[in-house]
């Protein structure tokens, strides 16, 4: 097992497979939170699901709409189980604490560096502690 | 990170839960918010535009009730964005629906949470707003880009739930556009090969404000010259456009906003990093990136994205005087409940209703049912709307002037006016 350690965004445990993405997601336009799909026609992950993955994306591209999406997805429970970042993101941490917050569903956000991202390109499963621990099989 | 964010014993209190759940979780947000952009301290905000009233899904509605049940109200002056539907008329929309009952619940519920009702995206244009050096929150992306630009208030642009957040507490995250560094010119557009006779039409500043969007990237952009008489119509058009092209959130125009009265002061005394030039080409190639539609018949006109202004609807009037639309093409304009009031003192409501058209408040064209009814092909003045449109909503889309809007309206087809187009085809 190799490990990393990120910053954290918003706390929380989880554990399961690993979905990485090429290209920044939005959440609001981009991403349809009733399936859970990818619905941007430029993204090259068009169309497939993130629920229940451990999601690692390079960054979101910007809508105000992002909390928004993250909360919707988390509470229909199509959401990732942690979105894991390359860049801070303030509008994603916010969408997961409002999700606690109203729902009492935990879905972690994580920052890494841009090393630590590419590192995780072909993680299988990855499990997380609060403090911002990843642990993954390279 | 944590440890070095400072708060005043204001915003410790409402952290502990003194002013109640919903502050607390408020104040969590913002201190959350602020941990993640780095700001070393929060700032007293005077003003927000509230984003989070536009639905978006059930969560949107489930927190803005919390925040009323848990007993938060506003304290300063919240304006609300539009909604989704507009309150105005029950028949525009289908009121079973479950995002139209949705929409309307939540417009109640920010208003009992004490917001303005102004359901705009251009409040700049209703008066008793903030002004220059005021720190302010606000959403909507035409709307952070002119009060930074236009009125030298100071606004990042915030997501929902975190509109709300600073909104409630009166605080924000002291960074990025809040502070003198953040707002300082980097990138200089050169239009000097422009010809002056463009730069008095009203589509060079859509196209203008797309050019910077395309090429600003993360930079402060600024306008080498901006003549000092163009007006707020210009401006917006300028703000929404590079706002939808390019995520611009603040840019001077030299010698006419407020923060760049000359090059040195917008620039604080250094050098642009990079400069570049506005030719015809450039202009023509954000044209075309406007237009996805050959000229032919139109089924619908839409103006007004963002709200059509008092002075615009000036404009139009005489445009369409003793003239009926089309009948199979529809005219829409979308603007404010107090700036349909204004022009409704003038007779001009009237006036347009009597040739055809439909007036929407309170929300956008772009959400109308005739919009996601239409297939065909829509002209609109706004670079926003015709930006997003193709993508968003699936129609085709030629862009036009405000006059091109207003012939075709009335002549079922698209109609150019060749003197603006001159050397853009």
């Amino acid at each position: 097992m190799a490990e990393l350690q990120a910053r954290v965004l918003y706390p929380g445990t989880a554990e399961g497979p690993a979905l990485w993405l090429d290209e920044p997601l939005s959440f609001w336009g981009g991403f349809d939170p009733a399936t859970g799909i990818i619905v941007d026609n430029n993204h090259p992950q068009n169309g497939i699901c993130i629920k229940g993955t451990i999601l690692i994306l390079p960054a979101t591209r910007g809508s105000g709409g992002t909390p928004g999406g993250v909360a919707e997805a988390i509470r229909l429970g199509t959401g990732p189980k942690a979105i894991i970042m390359a860049t801070a993101d303030a509008n994603v941490m916010v969408g997961a604490a409002v999700a606690e917050k109203l729902y009492g569903l935990t879905c972690p956000v994580l920052e890494i560096s841009q090393s630590a991202f590419t590192s995780l390109q072909y993680a299988e499963n990855i499990s997380l502690t609060p403090d911002g621990q990843i642990s993954f099989k390279p | 990170m944590t440890e070095s964010l400072q708060l005043n014993d204001d915003c410790a209190a409402m952290l502990h839960g003194d002013r109640g759940p919903a502050l607390q979780f408020a104040m969590q947000l913002v201190k959350r918010a602020a941990d993640v952009m780095g700001a070393c301290e929060l700032v007293s905000v005077t003003f927000a535009h509230i984003d989070a009233c536009f639905y978006a899904g059930r969560a949107h509605v489930d927190f803005a009730r919390f925040m009323l049940e848990a007993g938060a109200r506003f304290e300063i002056p919240a304006w609300t964005n539009n909604g989704l539907v507009s309150l105005a008329d029950e028949n525009i929309r289908d009121p079973k629906t479950e995002m139209a009952r949705g929409a309307k619940e939540l417009m109640q519920l920010y208003a009992e949470l004490g917001c303005r009702t102004v359901w705009t995206c251009a409040p700049y244009q209703l008066p008793g707003g903030p002004g220059f050096g005021d720190h302010i929150v606000v959403g909507e992306s035409n709307a952070v880009s002119f009060y930074n630009a236009a009125v030298g208030a100071r606004t990042n642009k915030y997501g929902d739930y975190l509109d709300v957040a600073c909104g409630l507490t009166g605080y924000a995250p002291l960074c990025g556009l809040h502070t003198d560094e953040g707002r300082r010119a980097q990138v200089l557009f050169d239009t000097s090969a422009v010809p002056d006779s463009l730069k008095r039409q009203d589509i060079y500043f859509h196209l203008l404000g797309t050019v910077i969007g395309q090429h600003a990237g993360k930079q402060v952009p600024a306008i080498d010259e901006l003549d000092p008489d163009v007006g707020e119509d210009a401006l917006k058009a300028i703000s929404a456009a590079a706002a939808a092209a390019g995520g611009v959130e603040h840019w001077h125009g030299i010698g006419r906003t407020p923060e760049a009265p000359d090059r040195d002061t917008a620039f604080a005394g250094l050098h642009p990093a990079r400069t570049i030039a506005v030719t015809l080409d450039t202009l023509a190639a954000a044209r075309r990136n406007l237009t996805s539609a050959a000229d032919g018949p139109v089924e619908m006109v839409a103006l007004g994205t963002p709200h059509f202004s008092f002075t615009e609807f000036a404009e139009l009037v005489p445009m369409l005087h003793g003239r009926q639309i089309n009948p199979a093409t529809k005219l829409y304009i979308s603007t404010s409940r107090h700036v349909r009031d204004l022009a409704a003192q003038k007779g001009w409501i009237d006036a347009l209703e009597q040739a055809g058209a439909e007036i929407i408040v309170d929300t956008c064209t772009y959400f109308s049912p005739a919009v996601r009814g239409c297939a065909g092909r829509v002209m609109t003045n706004a670079a926003k709307w015709a930006w997003y449109a193709p993508g968003m909503l699936g129609v085709e889309v030629c862009f036009g002037s405000l006059k091109e809007c207003a012939e075709t309206a009335v002549k079922g087809e698209a109609w150019r006016d060749r003197t603006v187009w001159r050397g853009l085809a």
